[in-house]
């Protein structure tokens, strides 16, 4: 049985009283609104791609903990990454937070692994990859995602759900 | 009456001896779905080894004995609302299934363009959504009844809202989302006043008080079984039989007939004209079990229980400093819907959960009410008569640890 008191460790609880990159960006080329219609929280990631490089990232929005942390996290992690790493890592952490990623291979999760949990956790799986399906929306221009949309570029199926 | 004895009417609900997360299950998601007892898990038994054949059919020994035993139970929730025949009872899958039973067989037939339904703030999107989808067909109005800061509705502001267009009000009796309780009777005499009916959406009314349809003076109440101690995929739509006769049937097929030709098919009586197909037979025998088991304990003493452990949680949750109640109603049911600063409704489901106490987090399909009140969600506490003071203790303390945690 999962400890679902793993899930709120102090690094979430911190990201969610804290968020990093929280806020708008006057100039940016990418952007995206998130929501899930479930809870009704929804969340919007703005970002200014430099080439290649993310060079400045933000994101705003009502959402619950796990949401809030996933997004500050998230932000962090990517900040002055490559679009390409960026997409990898999106991969990487839907595939953890549906329990399918493999932590001891090789992987670029690094601290992100705080959500391993989440996977366990049917319901609130939507709450931490809404930040990732967002971003992927954002770097495609796809004004708007959901977690509920089928027609979602990178729909996976949830859990039972 | 004997005195009200919780602990023996919790050894009737096998599944609240429960441990979740190796604590004693807390259920306090009574709105969403009650539990259901022993007799009539065991009723259910019977049916299915002793009882079980397709009804209104073959002349052998087990379809009479299932169709005897499915009218029995219509006897029986005739008699849990006071209505005046059986045949106004007609068996649904469920409250949602009755209202929309209502807006294609009343409403698609007498309701046109440039008519005005009247609906509330409070209503479930399930008392929303049908009458949108006739409004769009026919051209038709939605008005809505405002609501106040306690989540009463404005009963002046709904007086002002009949004109000569208007044709239908649809209002629940008991919200989900804050347990206001309205005053129905009079919003029906009103309405009648000016020639106009009403359908009650009873789900969070039936299972908590006495209802009397005939003395409510109601054209149409609609509830589900499994809120009521019944099983899933049962509920039951009560309407007046001089209203049921003139309206259309929503599904086509088996059962609702009296003749078939391909040039013309001749609609069976009243209930059976809206009961096409194989109903769900054990569970609406289930639903009768559930309605004498019920009634056995009294709705009344139901009712007074359940205030007693309202009046407690209120008391408790308003001595919290962060916790705000939203739904302040003089009259409500007991749902306690409320928001802790600071803490998401959905943190605040998953951390009372690892405490064993089950909530309900969300819009609870009361968007429009949420709006009204400028939160997204909020974490709704719904108590049933086997619900006891201390799990009302749990609650609060379940809250006050996810105070510390997000401190």
């Amino acid at each position: 049985m999962v400890d679902y008191k793993a899930l709120y460790q102090e690094v979430i609880l911190d990201h969610n009283k804290k968020p990093r990159n929280y806020g708008t960006l006057a100039h940016a080329s990418h952007h995206a609104v998130g929501h899930n219609p479930l809870c009704g929280d929804h969340i919007s990631v703005a970002l200014n791609l430099d080439g290649e490089c993310i060079d400045c990232i933000a994101f705003q929005g009502e959402s619950c903990a796990i949401c809030k942390a996933s997004a500050s996290m998230m932000t962090a992690t990517i900040k002055g990454k490559s679009r390409a790493d960026a997409e990898i890592l999106i991969q990487e952490f839907l595939a953890m937070a549906t329990g399918k990623l493999d932590l001891d291979s090789p992987n670029h999760i690094g601290r992100l692994a705080v959500f391993a949990g989440v996977c366990d956790l049917p319901t609130r799986v939507k709450c931490a990859i809404l930040p990732w399906h967002t971003l992927h929306a954002a770097f495609n221009s796809v004004a708007s995602t959901s977690t509920e949309a089928e027609d979602d570029p990178i729909y996976t199926p949830i859990g039972n759900a | 009456m004997e005195p009200f004895d919780v602990e023996r009417i919790r050894a009737d609900f096998p599944i609240l001896r429960l441990k979740v997360w190796g604590k004693p299950l807390v259920y306090l998601d009574n709105a969403a779905s009650s539990q259901m007892p022993q007799p009539v898990i065991d009723r259910l038994a019977r049916y299915q080894t002793t009882q079980h054949a397709n009804i209104n059919r073959a002349v052998h020994y087990l379809s009479e004995t299932a169709t005897s035993e499915y009218e029995e139970a219509r006897r029986k929730l005739q008699r849990f609302i006071s209505a005046r025949e059986e045949r106004e009872v007609i068996f649904t899958s469920g409250t949602t299934d009755g209202i929309n039973l209502v807006m294609h067989g009343y409403g698609r037939k007498l309701i046109g363009a440039g008519d005005e339904i009247i609906l509330t703030t409070l209503e479930h999107h399930s008392n929303i959504v049908p009458w949108q989808m006739l409004a769009e067909e026919k051209g038709a109005k939605i008005r809505v009844v405002p609501i106040n800061d306690a989540g009463e509705l404005l009963i002046g502001e709904y007086e002002k809202l009949f004109n000569e267009r208007t044709k239908f009000v649809g209002v629940m009796h008991v919200s989900n989302a804050l347990g206001t309780i309205n005053p129905v009777k009079h919003m029906i005499a009103f309405a009648h006043a000016h020639g106009v009916p009403v359908l009650v959406d009873g789900a969070q009314a039936a299972p908590h008080m006495m209802i009397d349809v005939q003395d409510l003076d109601c054209d149409f109440y609609a509830f589900s079984g499994h809120k009521l101690c019944g099983p899933t995929g049962i509920g039951i739509l009560y309407g007046k039989a001089a209203l049921l006769e003139t309206m259309q049937p929503f599904k086509g097929g088996g059962d609702m007939i009296l003749s078939v030709t391909f040039e013309k098919t001749t609609y069976n009586t009243i209930p059976h004209k809206f009961e096409a197909g194989t109903p769900p037979i054990a569970a609406a025998i289930g639903l009768g079990a559930a309605v004498d088991y019920l009634s056995a304990i009294g709705m009344d003493a139901i009712a007074a229980h359940e205030l007693d452990l309202l009046n407690y949680a209120t008391e408790q949750v308003n001595r919290m400093p962060g916790v705000r109640i939203i739904g302040t109603a003089g009259n409500k049911a007991a749902v306690l819907s409320f928001t802790v600063d600071g803490v998401h409704p959905h943190d605040v489901g998953t951390l009372l959960n690892q405490e064993g106490v089950a909530v309900r987090t969300g819009h609870h399909c009361a968007q429009p009410v949420m709006q009204r009140f400028r939160v997204p969600a909020t974490s709704r506490a719904s108590f049933a008569f086997y619900n006891t003071l201390a799990e009302v203790d749990a609650l609060i303390a379940g809250i006050r640890t996810m105070q510390k945690v997000f401190a």
